[in-house]
């Protein structure tokens, strides 16, 4: 696959023979990342045919696919999974491409773009919990209305949360992806020419938003068809906001997979890796169904372009997406400040509308503890990073003169972590991990980090690598300046906002790992998010909102450093301030 | 003629604990240095302070390092162990210590995860009661040595006296004041152990035969035992928190909705949870703890050390510190954690003693003899089919 791609590279370029170095990083890059993701889903697909010698299991059988089959609720757990998981990708799709349509070009949505980085580095588990503080029956929301304007004394016993429909569940969901879902558009939107497409559209009349869905989208969906399907993915096998959110008889599969691996009774680890075969399954399955929906839109929707409707004014898509990512932000934000409130809370009944009193004393106990973990969660994500960049530089860099259509289909396999449940592969790593006795050491730690990182940094920093005028360097090269002499000089100075950007979503993806940073540190490298889980199961929402909130805040800094890092390097240079 | 025969008892205990001296030397010696790590719940930041505590302790007095690796569950543990011995190693586990009990231990046991009989080389076990406590059997499973009794825990309903100052002390009670107030009574979800114990605690008021829950359940026994179970458990399902449908996940999760107001019963395995929750300040000052009229289940967690631990020695030497008189009086404190001793408070010396009575009297802790008998905990399988048996039953979407 590589050689191909290295010979098709040389054949269709003409182009000089790199350096054999940077022809190691793709597959260097492929074979770490992804060929143990390979023996990790062989590692749960034995057990799941009976083969686990450790239990006794060394004859392949049916009987895990018969338990599972069996297992009370299974069906509706299917259901459950596919129904909040396609309805949590429609919406936050529609939703998405609903503001890029109806705001692209406003001051509006720059203002978004600025907004959105950090939502989007809010942990999924701080998220949730706060989430579930703001929307249950004795949460916020209700504490501020009650009883003045509801009559409630008491919280009312009204399924809000982890609602039978997982109504609640999905819509912490979207919220969450719709930000991720924006962010990918508006890169798509430079690399499509899509102002230039819109201004010829518009000057043969058809309204705004006809003309960005009839000649914008489809360019731009090709482009984010992979964070598409990675939303997809996840919101088909999320842990953490299904813990917290969703309904519990039964559960989503995820979860009720969990619990089959964490029963006391260890022949359910043969159903629980059915399960985990299962859900991947269900996850291809999905991501099948959308690709052929995909050509069914395509194809019902050429017809539409073509038709030649001009469209309205667009009023309407205005007001319902503003709206709907108002409502967004408005519950990530509201989710964080109530996590913070509880920090400070003395003690807070139902239905005060704010906490009774305020002490530092939950805070000041927490101190001592935090330190340690918030160091480890520093290092690990530092390092995760730090590999990223120099992996995903490499491969940018290796690949840039590819052809769009073979860099396209090598992006596939980076994604590939994103797209396979990590319930499907994890416990058969952590075999493979304490097989080779690397469990619990540094190297694993980061290396499963930087199986999620990675995607993310290259989703983040593809485009523009690729966008950058060759020009520039060409003249460093034309004065005399080697291949590292320019890069470094010229490349990387003029990339370093999208660089520190891509660092920064890398961080926050490192920061909230959970499973990964479970499995691969053998339970006992803390990191903040480790321990906001445990803490989360004593149910203490004072001290679980401290570790929450610190989980969080490592990662706005990481953001806020994105930012002002570059401003402070270029502050003597107007041409990089700004674009 | 009774003092005669304790007489020789004690001269015999004596007599091997010379013997055991030594090797006991030799363990502390090997101790000294080693790094244990200890997977234990860590939802309980006075627990986990406790055992910060404990670290402190042991490092200064047998220069061990102790590492508190925090878990959601112990079930993770025995997971990662399993993984071990399914990657083939024996020796240099991940793990050294582990705070478990019941289907956890009993799964360890079966399946040859765990070191020892260890429990005769500790010389804090001397103290420990093993006859009025039900510290050698876990679940019906006898222990064999393989886990060392760490603390005492019975389980109780809890409750806020402001808000429900007469709350139902029987099966019978339970249901008619959960029909009087609908929505307003909940239990968590099995198989998280809490729930489970709760159908066991109905299914011993209710079953007629109770001598059968103490032998391995059958097809035949459960049918007959369980049948008054279920119709009770769905009248009381129809007037539950959400009707029944949605369940909290923990304990520490429905006394949450306690304190939230949102359900007016909570339950633990604590006679002190109500002290040690008013202590945090995650309950008001009238929370308090009651047992069923006729008692409650009882039962012990203990300390195990996997069969491939590293630092197997000081994994003794450290169970053996939190056997200590000291610890245990420290751990029984609701200040610092509020968690009922193993030992034996007769066979203390005068200066021990003076260690537990020193723990201060939490206004909140129920008097003496105020909770009734502890109960047997039935043999695990009935644990497993109840469980089974009401995943069949509620867990259809």
């Amino acid at each position: 696959m590589i050689a191909a791609l290295r010979a098709a590279r040389w054949a269709l370029a003409g182009l000089p023979r790199p350096s054999v170095g940077l022809g190691l990083f793709p597959a260097v890059t492929v074979v770490v990342f992804l060929g143990p993701i390979l023996v990790g889903l062989v590692g749960t697909l034995l057990p799941s045919f009976g083969i686990l010698p450790a239990l006794g299991g060394t004859e392949p059988t049916l009987k895990p696919w018969r338990d599972l089959l069996a297992a009370p609720g299974l069906t509706a757990s299917i259901r459950l999974t596919l129904i909040t998981g396609v309805a949590a990708t429609l919406m936050s799709v529609a939703l998405a491409f609903g503001i890029a349509a109806a705001w692209h070009g406003s001051r509006w949505f720059a203002v978004l773009r600025g907004v959105l980085p950090p939502l989007l580095a809010v942990p999924h588990a701080a998220f949730a919990i706060g989430f579930a503080f703001l929307v249950a029956p004795s949460g916020w929301i209700v504490r501020l209305l009650s009883p003045w304007a509801t009559g409630w004394t008491r919280p009312p016993d009204i399924a809000l949360v982890q609602d039978p429909w997982g109504i609640a569940y999905t819509l912490a969901l979207v919220c969450k992806e719709v930000p991720f879902l924006v962010l990918a558009i508006a890169a798509a939107l430079g690399q499509t020419g899509a102002d230039g497409l819109l201004r010829a559209a518009r000057s043969l009349g058809y309204g705004p938003v006809a003309a960005w869905v009839k000649v914008v989208l489809p360019l731009v969906y090709r482009q984010v068809r992979l964070p598409v399907l990675a939303v997809l993915a996840y919101s088909l096998s999320a842990v953490e906001p299904a813990l917290v959110l969703a309904p519990t008889l039964p559960p989503p599969l995820t979860p009720l997979v969990l619990r089959w691996f964490a029963d006391p009774d260890l022949a359910l680890r043969f159903q629980a890796a059915a399960g985990a075969v299962l859900q991947s399954g269900l996850v291809g399955g999905a991501i099948l169904l959308w690709l052929g929906g995909e050509r069914a839109v395509a194809l019902i929707g050429r017809r539409w372009a073509c038709a030649g409707g001009r469209g309205g004014s667009g009023w309407g898509l205005r007001a319902v997406t503003a709206a709907g990512m108002a409502l967004a932000v408005l519950a990530v934000a509201g989710s964080i400040a109530v996590l913070a409130l509880w920090a400070l809370a003395r003690g807070w009944r139902f239905a005060d509308p704010l906490p009774a009193g305020w002490t530092l004393d939950t805070l000041a106990a927490a101190w001592p503890g935090l330190a340690g973990p918030a160091l480890n969660t520093l290092l690990i994500g530092a390092a995760a990073v730090g590999v990223g960049l120099v992996l995903v530089a490499g491969c940018l860099e290796n690949g840039r003169r590819l052809p769009a259509a073979l860099a396209g289909r090598a992006l596939w396999l980076v994604y590939l972590p994103l797209l396979v449940p990590s319930v499907g592969f994890l416990f058969g790593i952590q075999v493979v991990l304490v097989a080779a006795g690397l469990d619990g050491r540094w190297p694993a730690l980061v290396w499963a980090h930087l199986l999620y990182v990675l995607p993310y940094m290259f989703l983040a920093l593809a485009d523009p690598w690729r966008a950058l005028d060759e020009r520039y360097e060409r003249s460093a090269r034309a004065l005399g300046a080697g291949p590292w002499r320019s890069f470094l000089r010229v490349r990387v100075p003029l990339l370093l906002r999208p660089l520190a950007t891509a660092a920064a979503i890398g961080f926050s993806v490192s920061v909230a790992q959970y499973l990964p940073t479970l499995f691969a540190g053998s339970g006992r490298v803390a990191t903040l998010t480790t321990e906001a889980v445990v803490l989360a199961s004593g149910a203490d929402r004072r001290v679980t909102a401290v570790y929450a909130f610190a989980q969080a805040l490592l990662p706005l800094l990481a953001f806020a450093a994105a930012v002002g890092v570059p401003a402070w390097m270029h502050r003597r240079r107007r041409g990089m301030r700004t674009g | 003629m009774r003092r005669f025969f304790m007489g020789i008892l004690t001269a015999l205990v004596l007599m091997a604990g010379n013997a055991a001296a030594e090797g006991w030397n030799d363990t502390l010696a090997a101790a000294r240095g080693q790094t244990v790590y200890f997977n234990a719940w860590g939802g309980s930041t006075k627990a986990n302070a406790y055992i910060q505590w404990a670290a402190g302790q042991v490092k200064a007095r047998h220069g061990i390092e102790l590492r508190h690796v925090k878990v959601t569950d112990i079930a993770e543990t025995v997971s990662r162990i399993l993984a071990e011995k399914t990657a083939g190693r024996s020796e240099g586990g991940s793990v050294d210590l582990l705070w478990i009990n019941g289907e956890n231990f009993a799964a360890m046991k079966a399946h040859g995860l765990l070191y020892g009989p260890f429990t005769d080389r500790l010389p804090g076990f001397a103290l420990v009661d093993t006859v009025n406590k039900p510290t050698i059997v876990d679940f019906t499973v006898p222990v064999e040595g393989m886990e060392a009794p760490w603390g005492m825990a019975r389980f109780v309903f809890l409750h806020d006296t402001a808000v429900l100052p007469d709350p139902p002390r029987n099966i019978d009670a339970l249901l008619a004041w959960a029909k009087a107030n609908p929505g307003r009574f909940t239990y968590p979800q099995p198989p998280h152990f809490l729930g489970s114990t709760f159908l066991k605690q109905a299914l011993h008021a209710l079953a007629a035969d109770k001598a059968a829950l103490m032998a391995p359940a059958t097809e035949g026994t459960f049918a007959i035992v369980t049948a008054p179970l279920w119709p009770w458990l769905d009248a009381l399902h129809a007037v539950s928190w959400r009707g029944g449908r949605a369940f909290p996940s923990s304990g520490p999760e429905q006394r949450r909705l306690l304190a939230d107001g949102e359900v007016d019963l909570s339950m633990a395995f604590s006679t002190l949870e109500a002290a040690s929750a008013i202590e945090e300040g995650q309950l008001p000052k009238t929370a308090r703890v009651y047992a069923l009229d006729g008692g409650t289940i009882g039962n012990a967690n203990f300390l195990a050390i996997p069969y491939n631990a590293r630092a197997r020695a000081a994994a003794l030497v450290v169970i053996d510190f939190l056997l200590s008189p000291e610890a245990q009086a420290r751990k029984q404190d609701a200040r610092h954690w509020g968690s009922d001793t193993v030992l034996d408070l007769d066979r203390l010396s005068p200066d021990q003693r003076a260690l537990f009575d020193a723990v201060p009297k939490h206004p909140a802790a129920p008097a003496a003899g105020s909770l009734g008998p502890a109960l047997p905990e039935p043999h695990p399988s009935w644990m497993e089919r109840i469980e089974a048996e009401w995943q069949r039953r509620y867990s259809r979407g």
